[in-house]
């Protein structure tokens, strides 16, 4: 279930933003509004009347328009060109259409060129014509998908600015985002969506950013509680001086990670905070030697492996639950005993000398679905036909199977339910007692809070701040997520002498 | 659960054998319908072909020319499951047949020996060939499906310029270009039969067709090969080096693609000339999308082919146009391909709400868990 109970109510000449984390259920939700999918129940209602939205021109004939976050111009055709593409009934392609747009920019102060070609704009023009070609076909209300993402601070302004000016002239905004800075500075209304469903409606003049992303990540769960420390002090994985730079696809040589240092013990969870898009996945693909560092050493249990291949750090004892188990933990169409060879191809049982064992990788299937409770008819059917949650305790199980010394756990509850979700807590503390040392990444504090020995912060690829999970809240880990605080996180009331140890262990 | 678990299976072995009926009996229709069209009576042409087509000396000639077909499906095949698209195929048999047949004439070995050397040329030269594009691809970023198409084109120039008298080639008693022909000890052996020789490289192209089936299904060679051709975001998660197994799977759809001149070459002509078969790699193509890249589809794919092919080229004598057999054969592939993923776009789906259906009666607890969430 991608959605349930989602309320929202959008007044006329408003921005109303939309926040959550990733994966929350914000596309697909704007998706519905957009008439690109359909809601199993509930109802939609524009201006005092319900419609049903089965297309996108459904939505545009009511007034709805969307900006996607990626663009959708073909570069080799005039601005005007580009507008009237699809729309030549409207105004037609000439005189007219021209007029038209130069209307509607300066209505709104777009600014835009109608002749120029798309190829020599660069983003944020680009985006002032997505808006436009919205407008130009007659949309009061405008759905902006993660619009800044693709802006410097600068550009942010000016789209604010213009953001302002639609609203003026009474349109409305639907603004989908998680920088929470941003969108305090431009909303009227925010909406909170967590796990499918809308937690809360605020008013951006009575939240801060923190208390934004403390609804934003929840912390209504329970926490399992797993104090007692099984941290030794035989370092497992070492990471030192971790640093990649990488060419974003407008040519700059963006650093995502940036003296990344950390080490973790046996038996320890660190676990690393941050919102996502701050280097998490990197630092991930760069452990698991998917992408290459320009410098830094990656060691595991004594061992260098900065230069290994991904299939030998596996076979070295590195057990991999991805953020994006569709793309990088199963193969979809295969059955589910295949799905468990996959990553493990030349581990015991799945192959012997270069051959393929089926009958012990089925038997051995078998087992994981029982141990894992993975729901399932049988392990031949498809990873696709499993619900997310049963794909991901295969996964787990997969994982677990091979007596691994470092789990790396990316958001490894992300789209479970909470049955499931105690379950894979339970396994990870169970490993974790044995000795395993897990590398947990997520977006729900109170996991992190609940699970981890250590807590590290990710914020634009560095480690800005440690923090002790038995005493730090998630509103002191939620500032230092959005940049605003630094170093170690101390509890007020906390003593200071008492949190030097950790900090010293945490600080390597 | 057992139960289920053989309905599953036995759904699916339906739903695998529904796309190729589908398909063929719609290109029959579609056929029929073309005859009817430019005036002619289809049944009678339909008993023609079959009339035809079954007879002894017709088999021989299909199983002659579905050994070829055979071996430039399983070429393109195995590209396909690494997600290669290996329009080479036909470039890489004839550079491949040349070479050898070039070395073959040259050398004076014991038998085996000797037919395994050309073999050997034959294949190393295809992958070589396929090898280029292969390398392109994970260098350079250039699509297998240009470069091959390319590759064709330079292939036949290559073997243009050295097919002439002075260079590689030498001019026959009755005019013709061609290579020496290779001595005796290079010839394949035939067997007779009533219907004509059949050529003892069908053998091989068995020896091929479970080789390719044991390596895909049974080797973690070939599991890494499917996991690449599945998901490469999931293969290089998994670990497998996917650049490599690009340039792997050419090289080795190269090779394969080198033993498709040499029924011809062994069995049947002894030399390359300007009369050697082209256009085979084409014909790979179609056989290996209407055996959907699995052995013994293949092999069905290649006789159905080579079916077709000598059973229209009768239809001539009877009145009908021989073209049929192209509008035939392009219908095939068409419906071929459309049957095939609506099948499996339907079977995926069923799977999919059969499985929920069944977990939902049997998990009503963890259901209300959810709703909780």
């Amino acid at each position: 279930m991608a959605n349930h109970d989602i309320d929202i109510t959008v007044s006329r000449g408003t921005v109303h933003a939309l926040v959550g984390e990733n994966g929350a259920g914000k596309s697909t939700l704007m998706k519905i509004l957009y008439g690109m999918q359909r809601p199993d129940e509930g109802t939609i209602t524009v201006n005092g009347e319900r419609v049903e939205l089965h297309t996108p021109a459904d939505a545009i004939a009511r007034g709805i328009g969307m900006v996607h976050q990626h663009f959708m111009l073909a570069d080799n055709l005039t601005v005007l060109e580009n507008v009237v593409l699809g729309a030549e009934r409207l105004h037609g392609i000439g005189g007219r259409a021209r007029n038209a747009i130069k209307k509607i920019s300066d209505a709104y102060g777009l600014d835009v060129r109608p002749d120029v070609l798309v190829e020599h704009l660069g983003v944020a023009d680009r985006q002032r014509i997505e808006i436009l070609k919205v407008l130009y076909r007659g949309a009061r209300t405008l759905i902006l998908d993660e619009p800044t993402a693709v802006l410097v601070p600068q550009e942010v302004e000016a789209l604010f600015d213009n953001l302002r000016e639609l609203k003026s002239e009474g349109l409305t905004v639907i603004f989908i985002s998680h920088k929470l800075d941003e969108v305090l500075s431009v909303a009227d209304a925010i909406t909170v969506i967590r796990r499918g469903t809308t937690v809360a409606s605020v008013n951006p003049r009575e939240v801060n950013a923190r208390q934004l992303a403390e609804l934003m990540v929840g912390s209504e769960l329970p926490s399992p509680e797993t104090r007692e420390s099984t941290v030794t002090d035989v370092p497992m994985l070492t990471v030192d001086g971790l640093r990649l730079s990488e060419i974003d696809p407008d040519g700059i040589d963006r650093v995502v990670l940036d003296s990344i240092g950390f080490t973790i013990h046996k038996g320890e969870v660190l676990g690393i905070a941050g919102v996502e898009g701050n280097g998490q996945a990197e630092l991930v693909e760069a452990i698991m030697g998917m992408r290459k560092p320009d410098n830094g050493t990656v060691t595991l249990d004594g061992k260098d492996i900065s230069q290994a291949l991904t299939r030998t750090r596996r076979e070295a004892g590195i057990g991999y639950v991805p953020e994006d188990r569709h793309r990088h933990a199963l193969l979809l169409e295969a059955p589910l005993w295949e799905n468990r060879i996959l990553g493990h191809v030349t581990e015991q049982p799945n192959s012997r000398r270069g051959i393929l064992n089926p009958a012990a990788a089925r038997r051995d299937t078998e087992r994981i679905v029982a141990e894992y409770d993975v729901r399932t008819p049988g392990i031949d059917v498809t990873a696709a036909s499993l619900s997310g949650g049963n794909q991901q305790k295969l996964i787990v199980g997969r994982e677990m199977s091979h007596n691994p010394k470092l789990l790396i756990a990316a958001h490894p509850t992300r789209g479970v339910d909470v049955g499931a979700q105690a379950q894979i807590w339970d396994q990870i503390r169970e490993a974790r007692r044995e000795g395993l040392a897990v590398l947990l990444i997520s977006a729900d504090l109170d996991e992190l809070i609940g699970l981890s020995d250590t807590l590290r912060v990710m914020y634009r690829g560095r480690l800005v701040a440690d923090a002790d999970p038995s005493t730090v809240t998630p509103e002191e880990l939620g500032s230092a997520m959005t940049g605003a605080a630094r170093g170690h996180l101390e509890h007020p009331a906390q003593d200071a002498a008492d949190t030097a140890d950790e900090t010293d262990q945490a600080g390597e | 659960m057992n139960k289920l678990l053989k309905k599953i299976d036995g759904e699916r072995l339906l739903l695998g054998l529904a796309a190729p009926v589908l398909a063929v009996v719609t290109a029959l229709v579609v056929t029929a319908l073309v005859l009817l069209a430019s005036g002619k009576e289809p049944f009678q042409a339909f008993n023609v072909m079959l009339d035809y087509g079954s007879k002894a000396d017709s088999q021989i000639y299909i199983l002659n020319k579905a050994t070829t077909y055979y071996l430039a499906g399983i070429a393109v095949a195995l590209g396909f499951r690494m997600n290669l698209f290996n329009i080479g195929v036909d470039g890489q048999y004839r550079m491949a047949a040349f070479f050898a047949a070039v070395v073959g004439a040259q050398l004076h070995l014991p038998g085996v020996l000797h037919i395994l050397v050309i073999v050997l040329v034959a294949m190393l030269v295809g992958a070589m060939w396929a090898g280029i594009a292969g390398l392109l691809k994970v260098t350079r970023g250039v699509s297998e499906v240009i470069s091959t198409i390319m590759l064709n084109a330079i292939a036949t120039s290559v073997i243009a310029y050295l097919l002439s008298p002075g260079r590689l080639a030498e001019l026959d008693a009755s005019g013709n270009v061609s290579t020496k022909v290779i001595p005796d000890s290079g010839h394949l052996f035939n067997i007779a039969t009533k219907g004509g020789s059949l050529y003892g490289f069908i053998f091989v192209a068995v020896i091929v067709g479970i080789a390719f089936w044991w390596g895909l299904s049974r080797t973690r060679f070939g599991f890494d090969l499917r996991t690449a051709g599945g998901s490469d975001s999931a293969a290089l998660a998994s670990g497998v080096n996917v650049k490599r197994m690009v340039v792997t799977a050419m090289l080795l759809s190269g090779a394969i693609a080198g033993l498709v001149g040499m029924p011809e070459l062994l069995n049947n002509s002894y030399q390359y000339s300007l009369n050697f078969p082209t256009g085979i790699g084409f014909t790979g193509i179609s056989v290996a999308l209407l055996g959907r890249n699995n052995p013994i589809g293949v092999a069905i794919g290649a006789l159905l082919w080579a079916f077709i092919e000598r059973a229209t080229g009768h239809l001539e004598f009877a009145g009908y146009d021989k073209e049929i057999a192209g509008v035939v054969q392009g219908v095939i592939v068409l419906a071929v391909v459309i049957a095939y993923e609506l099948v499996r776009r339907y079977g995926l789906r069923r799977q999919q709400s059969r499985v929920g259906r069944q977990l939902a009666a049997q998990a009503v607890p963890s259901k209300n868990q959810e709703v909780s969430a």
